[in-house]
């Protein structure tokens, strides 16, 4: 190969010759020819494909972002807010690094929603890659759990009664509630203790587990390669030198059609961050503007956009027994469902492209009805959102319940050998 | 010296050595998780208060912070004692049986003295403060009807309670609004936190 080469080859150049030397103590030519020179993804990705990249700089950029955060932040509930505020007014550049981090956080949830419809779209958490989904589905629940965290450390007053909701969720279990949100809070509310450790949970605990679960979610991918809108393994036609024939290097291929998708996503991300950082109260809500107040609760509590949907299905079931357990019980069912998928699809086709009228109709509805449920979280518990989260929550539920059934009977089409534009 | 492997031997000492170190991990893990518990400090600052209701009118109601949580203080007029039990029929607990409050409150006044009402302004539902709406009819929002007979309001979820608190059936809170304990220090004093004095 190049590098032993170079290392035998007195006459090679100085660069050639310390890449060899590091080579010989760290596999620096061996990583970048399996991840990005030698990693032969399919010819034919879409716009669809752009999304995991997105993700991985959106990733990157929170991270920098939240380290220069915590650099004027204070994690107390006397200055929390106040230390926001001094960020937006006095830090030099603060406002840009806030909203870069603000934005961001929902930014973060649209390329991973839009990346997880692609995955139903073509059958990318189908054997042999149900690993990689599962590990994108922990990736998932824990930038829930990381949102949720960060939400709080603005000690605004949605960001205190989001989170007083959210904990009160698990004072619903029967015996051990109430020992559980006391243990959860470190206190008998939500006070400065509360806020204190949900800071080290979100700038230290999650971001590790997160970086390890993105880790561990490229090394599935590569090991499986990707796939691809026509659903096929590109593995199972390689030519002479042993390379699959529909097969084109990540590396440059892929990296520079990534940046173009990269550049297009930051001219839209700028234009929020620059011109509706607030997004009309979606991306950061009015009431957050004003301090935690425990003695006064918003008009109306509802968490950031992105956890509408499974809010609306937790104010979707009822209290019965004296207990509103099941909401919670139907919420955690919703979430962990998804670890289920890649055994509940039994098409015998990967793609959308070869699956006949009843997944596509299916697939089309969960859709609509994913953004249903977001709306009706967003809006008030009254009608007739009640009965649209109701609708909302079944139609959720039978998308994934019945999938063994209507993805056997739906009329599907041949997968092609090798594959189409 | 024997060259063959004791696979047996070996695979009981691996087992016991994982089994002892589990049991390590699962003492060392205690600290941790006891760490999150409220400190001696956050106890200390869950200690009674004691309130004044000398200034208090009839119908009023104040609201005070104990534990982090607004205790609401209802002055209820003779009136206002005379509407409760008209809707027994439509309330979810109305006997308080599933709800928690200490034991000398558990009356159809959910109270020790029939005219102050002590409870805790958290939504038994998921937490939110409730609203005194305890003029009866259509409110000026529009989020209660003609028909409305005067309690408390959930602006989050839309649960609604009666002058005592007591939940209405079929609203999003499954259990009346919680009682703390507390007891009259003298007629003008409550003390928020601490039971009554047992009198012999």
């Amino acid at each position: 190969m190049a590098d032993s080469k170079a290392a035998a080859d007195p006459g090679a150049g100085r660069f050639a010759r310390f890449g060899a030397w590091i080579d010989a103590r760290f596999p620096m030519t061996k990583m970048w020819q399996e991840h990005a020179a030698a990693y032969y993804a399919p010819k034919n990705f879409n716009f669809w494909y752009y999304f995991g990249s997105l993700a991985l700089f959106v990733l990157a950029l929170q991270i920098v972002t939240g380290i220069f955060l915590t650099m004027s932040y204070k994690p107390s509930a006397e200055e929390a807010f106040g230390s926001v505020e001094y960020i937006m007014r006095d830090v030099e550049w603060g406002w840009l690094i806030r909203y870069l981090h603000s934005t961001g956080a929902s930014a973060f949830f649209i390329v991973v929603y839009l990346h997880m419809f692609r995955a139903l779209l073509y059958g990318s958490h189908r054997n042999p890659r149900e690993l990689l989904w599962i590990l994108g589905v922990l990736i998932y629940v824990a930038l829930m759990a990381e949102a949720f965290f960060g939400y709080l450390l603005p000690w605004g007053n949605m960001s205190y009664w989001g989170a007083q909701v959210i904990v009160s969720l698990f004072g619903t279990f029967p015996l051990i509630g109430d020992a559980l949100i006391e243990w959860i809070r470190g206190d008998y509310f939500m006070s400065d203790i509360t806020l204190n450790r949900f800071f080290a949970l979100h700038v230290v605990a999650l971001p590790l587990v997160l970086i390890f679960l993105v880790v561990a979610h490229l090394l599935a991918l590569h090991e499986v390669g990707s796939n691809n809108p026509d659903g096929i393994e590109i593995k199972k036609a390689k030519g002479p030198d042993g390379r699959p024939l529909d097969g084109i290097p990540f590396h440059p291929y892929y990296t520079v059609k990534d940046v173009f998708g990269l550049g297009v996503f930051l001219v839209l991300f700028a234009g929020v961050v620059f011109f509706a950082p607030e997004l009309g109260g979606l991306f950061l809500e009015a009431p957050n503007f004003e301090p935690a107040n425990p003695l006064l609760t918003p008009e109306h509590i509802a968490p950031v956009w992105y956890f509408t949907p499974y809010y609306a299905i937790l104010r979707a079931v009822p209290a019965f027994l004296n207990t509103q357990v099941w909401g919670v019980l139907v919420l955690f069912a919703a979430v962990l469902l998804l670890f289920f998928v890649p055994w509940l699809d039994r098409a015998p086709v990967n793609s959308i492209r070869y699956r006949g009228p009843v997944y596509k109709t299916a697939l089309m509805i969960f859709a609509a009805d994913f953004i249903m449920l977001g709306y009706c979280g967003l809006k008030p518990a009254v009608a007739p959102f009640t009965m649209m989260s109701v609708i909302g929550t079944i139609v959720y539920f039978a998308f994934f319940l019945l999938m063994p059934w209507y993805t056997r009977i739906d009329r599907t089409r041949p997968e092609p050998a090798r594959v189409t534009k | 010296m024997n060259e063959t492997i004791d696979k047996g031997r070996r695979q009981l000492l691996t087992a016991a050595t994982t089994l002892t170190g589990a049991v390590g991990v699962a003492f060392a893990a205690v600290p941790f998780l006891a760490s999150w518990k409220p400190s001696a400090r956050a106890k200390a600052l869950g200690a009674p208060v004691e309130i004044d209701i000398s200034k208090l009118e009839p119908g009023g109601m104040l609201k005070i912070e104990w534990r982090g949580k607004p205790v609401l203080v209802v002055h209820r007029t003779p009136e206002m004692i005379g509407r409760i039990g008209a809707d027994d029929s439509l309330l979810a607990d109305p006997g308080s049986n599933a709800s928690r409050q200490p034991e000398y409150a558990r009356n159809p006044e959910r109270a020790i003295r029939p005219e102050y009402l002590v409870l805790l302004g958290v939504c038994t539902h998921l937490g939110c403060l409730p609203q005194n709406r305890f003029t009866p009819g259509a409110s000026a929002d529009g989020v209660l009807t003609a028909s409305w007979p005067g309690g408390f309001f959930c602006p989050c979820h839309g649960s609604t309670f009666d002058l005592s608190g007591r939940v209405y059936a079929g609203v999003p809170a499954p259990t009346n609004l919680e009682i703390p304990p507390y007891s009259f220090a003298d007629d003008n004093h409550i003390v928020i936190g601490l039971d009554p004095v047992k009198e012999a």
